[in-house]
């Protein structure tokens, strides 16, 4: 990801204050569920700033990892070496996350709606589809398990939709208490991290409401690249520029390995 | 003690028939791409393939021909993009129409779990409000018998046949892994014929001395297979790296269908076996694919006479 690598630490880039952003709502948090790309930068600056005993756990297995170079997926043999421990895919969907111990989970889609509930399986239909995507892989039961849920996507017309293509992977299902009274033991989403602004669900309806533009972001553009009247939650911030710390922890000792466009587009 | 020891060739003769289910595992790590391409060599027709992440092996077998369903969790070139061959199968039916059958990892997890431990099916908390429960009805919801909950039930999968991959096993098949665990035991107590493919065959004595690090006992074991670097382009913990300059390789070849039959030509159809593959990756390639060193601290096991 070029962009990551610009030297002027004045500027930077949408990518770069979406994981300021997220590694900033990790302060405090003992344990996140990790994705690769911007995902697994955020927690990484998360553990060198505001969440020093931040413990990184990864579908694969791998609870504790300390990576040495950015994993170039979530099964990066980098994510071994020196982790706390490494468990089977059993103990680690079994004791950790539906045990109970996630306490947030960083998820993102091609597709997420109003409720924050997201579609990673296709575009168009399920039997004839426009374009077949992955799947859930564990997203759906990290979604339901973990205790929080931040999803980190980048703002599009076609990615915030009135409606999903299929849903996936429950967020808030259809607002208010209905995750709860399906029986979903988790919180669900709590935060939407974009390239353009910040996103709570803060309100008895568990809607997705704006509570944040990034610094030279109008509304006018976040109403051009959402599917459905936003919602505005009752104060608006703008949410604060990454500092120089922040920009040489993700320019410095974060910036190694090759990460493509490709596999931001990916974690999708 | 019987020695299972085979050729690759041999043990995809033997086991591999067509028409069976048959899941070569291994998450993002140990994916046995030697099985793999010998079973595309042996023109096995009809199979089932299983794996929680189809990965390039998939891709490159279903491009082949060999499979006319997929079972599967997560559809991706991890950390690259999209499987373009698998894609092209679903999307357009090229080269042929694909069944899937489509779960969650952990969905896929349970499965090999019930089918280990022979259960009727194995509960959890996932599905909850996801559409994957309209689209595969294997997948249910169930009453607690003990209160008023609600779980998740998937049925118990038994593939015909495992293959897994790990870093070393003895002629019987106690075979020791370290690093991403994956679903490597329970798929290989699941299955019906279990295939083994190792860096190294060890001396029995090498297995004794740490048995916490056996995850597959000779016990389930079929066949036994030495194939050195049988899981490039993935790795092996220790032994050697991802080969991710061919993992982005693939993404781009793979758009192009006459370019993937044009790889398989070369790097199939035109070589015996997995050992000329190596030599035919070079020295180059696996010198940079090489890891570090970083040696655990000594256990010690006592000895109680």
């Amino acid at each position: 990801m070029t962009d990551l690598n610009i030297s002027n630490a004045k500027e930077y880039t949408p990518a770069e204050i979406m994981v300021v952003s997220a590694a900033r709502a990790l302060a405090g948090v003992r344990t996140v569920f990790v994705g690769v790309g911007l995902p697994n930068i955020a927690c990484n600056l998360a553990r060198y700033t505001v969440a020093p005993d931040l413990e990184l756990i990864y579908e694969s297995g791998v609870y504790g990892a300390q990576p040495a170079r950015q994993p170039l997926s979530i099964g990066d043999p980098t994510l071994v070496t020196g982790a706390t421990s490494v468990i089977s895919m059993a103990d680690l969907f079994s004791l950790y996350l539906q045990g109970g111990l996630v306490g947030v989970a960083l998820l993102g889609g091609a597709q997420i709606d109003r409720y924050g509930n997201l579609n990673t399986t296709v575009i168009g239909s399920y039997t004839d589809p426009k374009v077949r995507l992955p799947g859930s892989g564990g997203a759906c039961e990290i979604a339901i398990n973990a205790q929080r849920v931040y999803i980190i996507m980048h703002l599009k017309k076609r990615a915030f939709v009135e409606r999903l293509d299929f849903l996936t992977t429950p967020g808030h299902l259809r607002g208010g208490t209905t995750a709860q009274q399906l029986g979903i033991p988790g919180r669900g989403p709590q935060l939407v991290i974009t390239d353009k602004a910040l996103f709570d669900f803060a309100n008895a309806e568990r809607e997705m409401q704006l509570v944040s533009l990034h610094p030279g972001v109008t509304l006018d553009i976040i109403s051009a690249e959402m599917g459905w009247q936003v919602r505005m939650a009752e104060t608006l911030s703008e949410t604060p520029p990454p500092t120089a710390d922040e920009l040489a922890i993700v320019r410095g000792r974060l910036s190694s390995g090759s990460m493509s466009q490709s596999q931001i587009a990916s974690e999708a | 003690m019987v020695d299972k020891r085979r050729s690759l060739k041999e043990a995809i003769a033997e086991y591999v028939q067509d028409d069976l289910s048959v899941a070569i595992e291994g998450f993002t790590a140990f994916i046995c791409f030697a099985a793999g391409h010998e079973i595309i060599r042996q023109q096995r027709l009809n199979l089932t393939l299983i794996r929680m992440t189809p990965d390039v092996i998939y891709d490159q077998m279903v491009a082949a021909g060999v499979a006319r369903k997929l079972v599967f969790s997560y559809l991706g070139n991890p950390g690259v993009g999209p499987l373009h061959c698998l894609r092209r199968a679903i999307e357009k039916s090229i080269p042929a129409p694909l069944e899937i059958e489509e779960y969650s990892h952990y969905g896929m997890v349970g499965r090999y779990l019930a089918g280990a431990s022979h259960l009727p099916f194995f509960p959890m908390r996932s599905y909850l409000g996801s559409e994957m429960l309209r689209v595969n009805e294997q997948i249910k919801m169930v009453n607690s018998p003990y209160g008023d909950d609600v779980v998740a039930v998937v049925p118990p999968l038994n593939p015909d046949v495992a293959i897994i991959h790990a870093q070393r096993a003895d002629k019987q098949g106690n075979t020791h892994v370290w690093g991403l665990l994956g679903v490597q035991k329970e798929v290989a107590f699941a299955a019906h014929k279990v295939i083994v493919v190792v860096e190294e065959i060890v001396d029995e004595s090498v297995i004794r001395a740490d048995p916490n690090r056996t995850l597959i006992p000779g016990l389930i074991v079929d066949a036994v297979v030495h194939v050195p670097y049988g899981a490039h382009p993935s790795y092996v913990q220790g032994y050697y790296d991802r080969d991710n300059v061919f993992y982005l390789k693939w993404d781009a070849l793979s758009r192009d269908p006459e370019r993937v039959q044009a790889w398989l030509d070369e790097w199939v159809f035109g070589l015996s076996d997995h050992a000329e593959y190596v030599r035919k990756l070079g020295t180059e390639t696996l010198e940079r694919i090489k890891p570090g060193v970083a040696p655990a601290a000594n256990v010690d096991y006592g000895a109680y006479r």
